[in-house]
């Protein structure tokens, strides 16, 4: 009884030492929030500068987040969201959830951004990442004519898996159908989520894995392993870009502000690449960490706006399905 | 008035069983209140619903039928190892999917052993994707967990029965006629119906073994639904779907399957008399063996580089997955036992049902009904792991009612007319008779309910809390962010803890299973 | 006296219709041919089979609608009369408490009871180590600690040997003599009746019938039980 008397205090006197400072509730994707995701060292550069506390709470993916988001509606705890995707920004503006920014930045993007609403923190190239020293295709039409094996994500269920449909529908327009039937043959499997497509990659189950351009820095990095590398298609490579946004019920707008001000910060930015294994959406003032640099950098980035993204992603689903189902 | 005369009460089994149809009826209720305008069923679910439906009879089916005579050859035959052997039966059942999913790729894939092993004779690889890999994904998990239920049936039968076939000279057909078949024909509808449900919710590894889009499950459409199109209408519409296809499952099984008991034994060992063929139930066994330990020993040497590679955050994982399973199996005992009591004096569709939908029941939207519920009076990121145990418990519980159930109604039959001549009804009834008459179902039921709560990633991903991440959603984490080879090392020790709490529970309860 | 007033015992499709009294104190055998429903008849009285029409009482008080275990009655059936899981000891100390949990003068009682039918020192076997005679033993053992005023045997003792069986049947005799007990006995063989009941039911063409001499009924029995006596079986 004693013990659960003085358990009881401490816990309302860490609360209320927590009450004295404000919170900010930021909803990310899992993989953010994980001991090996920028989260940990983000929530402590910024507490170190904020007076606040910041909780992170974790999502599954970014389609699941902007779900949880439409879930609690108006009155949810989120005052910040970070992680949809450009795919996903159309969606969530008709919600009417979210609230335009002020934060202005110099993005190092390789596309004018001029979003009121969303800020990019982090961007990337879809590519297929392959053993180095291999002859590897540099078109998927050359992809779909060889006898090259390729492991590719659900665009139902996975991030990636849609871009890659987006990847070939911009790159294709009409005849992406073409390619798709095409490729067919190349394709062993069709996974629900990256984890299980790249583990099955490196596992030796195929030749190719359905990944980003930044992937290969992960090996070369954090292994010291030059053996994965990322093969260029002539087409162009199809652009993903995560962001954040302020929601209109937050009750820490401040707070917010200074987070997304934050996120677009040196101490924010340098944290990516080698948590995120994605481009910075700023390239900090040190520039990116050795290895990133040697990697392939597409000639064409593909990209549909958010608009756009929808009415391709509603087109060229049931062609995907259509193609892959025979 | 005799008729109404029994030792225990139904009415702890039906609170319990309404306490199950409220969390499955009401999360799926609550999921489809709060649903706007949609789609409702579309064209293409059509084609879902035909994909999910046959792979699940396919996969329910074969894991029965191969179930069979692997049980029968290990109930009769004695060897060393054997107990170890069917302990690791239990394995493949407890993999996180995705684990399991490397694991059994490492063996029968495009560059799996087979593969390697026949391109040394210049063959080409086999070609697992398609329907058939489906299947064999789905008896690689199912067929353990038939073999152990049947098994179970089969050291069940009092071994007073085995004695008299023997003196009677009954071997071979007519005993499988005489003792084998009824038993049979008792437990394998129950056991086809679970598996079936499991397999109609499976999502990861039938779009992964079936090669592409052609394996489209519902459960994927229900994914589908919850998050790209945040259509929760159609989300509860096909959940539903799922429930009452095995609803329907679980009757036909109901009314296959027969009742009634083997009558008294006396607790002797199990002792066969029959030879049969040794070499034929050789061969069930060790075919068994190699198509289950196979992608298990994958798992094992991929993770034992990796053990020493893992962050000390997997362990703090392991100990919250053990907590989260002890809670579990607690709540698991705490409905189950009361369950099978009432269906073991009157048979009871509520209570069978609830016992059932369980598994049918879609984790999302499980989890997203008991989000919208929570919210309102509670935080739900705060609830996340006591929310988890109670979710893996009702997970469990249609596995725990296939070992309890049998073994309640025998006891009531042989004893129940007994202690209610000395006045035993009620609660001394169930503590001092049934319980200890099932210490050994007890046992079995919750090792299998701790283990898969070890295994499962439940619904901690939807309410996840950076600070309290179990087991399976650590090695998600850890694949996530490109660490594959320690998430292969938290994969193996998940195992290992997964076996070691099944052993310590299982052995714990057995007395007469082994000599 | 237990009195059977214009009862319609139901068994499926089966009926058995009784109206009889039992004086208190005195030992009767249940007799008839397989099948006729003797079995059927002390399931009734127990409580563990629909009384349809009619009533039960004992001593002036109505057991109709009372639970088995309410019933001043134990009754031992045909097999499984002890718990496997338990010991001699527990199996018998349930005759006192179902809860099992005894004080120290009940432990004394229990342990009495297991000497009085001769198992001093097996208290701590369970009931695959003790013989068919012994398990039986602890059974009634288990009768004398409950008390009831009432015994009904189902043909307990069917399974044990001649000698065994006497010796079985001459110490329930011992024991309802000792306690006063009213003894319902169902017996296949005329020797059992003979050697412990005076009085006797016949259980024959859906009916009970009421009391007779034993002695006299296996004499000159009624037609159904000659022709299941076989006719050389009266002496």
């Amino acid at each position: 009884m004693k013990h659960l008397l003085i358990a009881a205090g401490l816990l309302t006197a860490t609360s209320a030492m927590a009450a004295e400072k404000p919170q900010l509730t930021v909803y990310t994707y899992d993989s953010f929030v994980s001991d090996w995701g920028p989260g940990p060292k983000a929530e402590e550069a910024f507490e170190a500068v904020c007076n606040c506390d910041l909780k992170l709470v974790g999502v599954e993916d970014g389609a699941a987040l902007l779900s949880r988001i439409r879930l609690e509606g108006e009155n949810s705890e989120a005052d910040i969201v970070l992680g949809l995707d450009t795919n996903l920004i159309e969606t969530a503006k008709k919600t009417g959830l979210f609230t335009p920014h002020a934060v202005e930045a110099d993005y190092t993007l390789p596309i004018e951004w001029a979003d009121d609403t969303f800020v990019p923190y982090d961007w990337g190239y879809f590519a297929f990442v392959h053993k180095a020293g291999v002859d590897a295709p540099s078109s998927f039409r050359e992809l779909a004519d060889s006898d090259r094996k390729i492991l590719i994500q659900d665009p139902r269920s996975s991030t990636p898996g849609l871009g890659l449909l987006l990847w070939i529908k911009s790159a294709y327009g009409d005849e992406a159908n073409d390619i798709w039937a095409d490729l067919s043959d190349n394709i062993v499997t069709v996974t629900k989520g990256w984890s299980e497509a790249y583990g099955l990659f490196l596992d030796g189950e195929a030749d190719m894995v359905l990944s980003y351009t930044t992937s290969p820095a992960y090996h070369l990095i954090a292994e010291e392993d030059d053996s994965k590398t990322t093969a260029t298609f002539d087409e162009g490579h199809y652009m993903q870009i995560e962001v954040a946004a302020k929601l209109a019920g937050t009750n820490q707008s401040e707070l917010a502000d200074q987070f997304l001000n934050f996120m677009v910060s040196d101490a924010f930015q340098t944290i990516i690449p080698t948590t995120n294994w994605m481009y910075p959406s700023v390239t900090p003032v040190g520039g990116l960490p050795e290895g990133f640099n040697s990697l392939k950098v597409p000639a064409k980035a593909l990209f549909f706006s958010p608009e756009e993204a929808v009415s391709a992603r509603s087109e060229a689903l049931p062609e995907w399905l259509e193609a892959l189902s025979q | 008035m005799a008729r109404s005369t029994q030792p225990v009460s139904t009415v702890p089994g039906l609170a319990a069983a309404c306490v199950v149809a409220a969390l499955i009826l009401g999360t799926l209720a609550a999921v489809a209140f709060r649903a706007e305008a949609g789609h409702g069923f579309l064209f293409a679910d059509w084609a879902a619903l035909r994909f999910t439906l046959t792979q699940a009879i396919l996969s329910s089916i074969i894991s029965v039928v191969l179930a069979v005579p692997v049980a029968r050859a290990l109930s009769r035959r004695r060897f060393a190892g054997r107990r170890v052997l069917i302990a690791l039966l239990g394995a493949p059942f407890i993999l996180p999917v995705i684990v399991a999913i490397l694991g059994l790729l490492q063996v029968f894939g495009r560059s799996g052993w087979i593969s390697e092993l026949l391109a040394q004779f210049g063959a080409p690889p086999i070609r697992i994707y398609g329907m058939h890999g489906v299947v064999l994904a789905h008896v690689f998990f199912n067929l353990p967990l038939a073999t152990r239920l049947i098994l179970q049936g089969w050291q069940e039968v009092p071994s007073e029965r085995f004695r008299l076939a023997a003196q009677l000279g009954c071997e071979g057909r007519s005993l499988f006629r005489l003792i084998e078949l009824p038993m049979l024909a008792r437990i394998v509808p129950g056991v086809a119906a679970v598996i079936f449900a499991i397999c109609l919710t499976s999502f990861a590894v039938a779009l992964t073994l079936g090669g592409g889009p052609r394996a489209t499950t519902v459960e994927l459409a229900i994914y589908q639904a919850f998050t790209y199109d945040f259509d929760l209408g159609r989300a509860a519409l096909l959940s539903g779907l799922q429930l009452v296809l095995t609803a329907a499952a679980a009757f036909t099984a109901l009314k296959l399957s027969r009742e009634g008991g083997f009558g008294a034994g006396l607790d002797r060992t199990i002792h066969r008399w029959d030879g049969g063929a040794p070499i034929v139930d050789a061969i069930w066994i060790i075919l068994a063996a190699v198509f289950l330990l196979l992608p298990l020993s994958a798992v094992v040497m991929s993770g034992l580089e990796g053990l020493f590679t893992m962050p000390p955050v997997v362990f703090k994982a392991a100990l919250i997955s053990v907590a989260v399973a002890a809670a579990s199996t607690a709540i698991l005992l705490m409905l189950a036992l009361p369950m099978a009591a009432t269906i073991a004096v009157r048979r009871h569709g509520l209570v069978e049902l609830s016992g059932i939908l369980g598994l049918a029941a879609s984790p999302l939207v499980i989890g997203t009904g008991l989000f919208i519920i929570i919210r309102p009076v509670a935080d739900p990121t705060s609830l996340a792991l006591p929310v988890t145990a109670l979710v893996n418990a009702t997970m469990a519980l249609p596995f725990a009612l296939r070992i309890l159930v049998p073994a309640a109604q025998d006891t009531v039959l042989r004893h129940g007319r007994l202690a209610l001549s000395l006045n035993m009804k009620g609660r001394v009834f169930f503590t001092r008779i049934l319980i200890p008459r099932m210490r050994a179902q007890i046992g079995f039921a919750a090792g299998l309910s701790a283990a898969l709560s070890m295994g499962d990633l439940g619904v901690i991903a939807l309410f996840a809390d950076p600070e309290f991440a179990t087991l399976p959603l650590q090695i998600y984490r850890l694949m996530g962010a490109y660490k594959m080879q320690a998430a292969a090392g938290g994969a193996l020790l998940l195992l290992v803890l997964s076996m070691t709490v099944f052993w310590i529970l299982d052995r714990g309860g057995r007395w007469h299973v082994e000599d | 006296m237990l009195k059977i007033r214009s009862c319609m015992i139901t068994n499926g499709a089966f009926k058995l219709h009784a109206d009889l009294d039992i004086e208190a104190a005195s030992s009767v055998a249940v007799i008839g041919p397989s099948g006729a429903g003797k079995s059927t008849l002390l399931e009734a009285i127990a409580g563990f089979r629909d009384i349809t029409d009619g009533r039960v009482s004992w001593n002036g008080h109505d057991l109709t609608n009372l639970a088995p275990g309410k019933r001043p009655i134990a009754m031992l059936f045909q097999d499984g009369n002890l718990f496997p899981h338990l010991t001699a000891e527990q199996n018998a100390a349930l005759g006192l408490r179902p809860s099992g949990k005894l004080s120290r003068a009940e432990h004394l009682q229990v342990k009495a009871a297991l000497e009085r039918v001769g198992l001093a020192g097996m208290e701590a076997r369970k009931p695959a180590h003790l013989s068919g005679g012994q398990q039986n033993r602890v059974a009634l053992a288990r009768v004398l600690l409950q008390h009831r005023d009432l015994l009904l045997l189902d043909e307990p003792f069917a399974a044990l040997g001649p000698a065994l069986k006497a010796e079985m049947l001459d110490l329930v005799a011992e024991l309802v003599a000792e306690t006063g007990t009213t003894l319902l006995m169902v017996s296949h063989d005329p020797q059992d009746a003979r050697r412990i009941t005076r009085k006797a039911l016949l259980v024959a063409d859906g009916t009970a019938h009421p009391l007779a001499d034993t002695t006299q009924l296996l004499n000159n029995p009624p037609p159904a039980l000659s022709a299941y006596l076989g006719t050389n079986q009266t002496h």
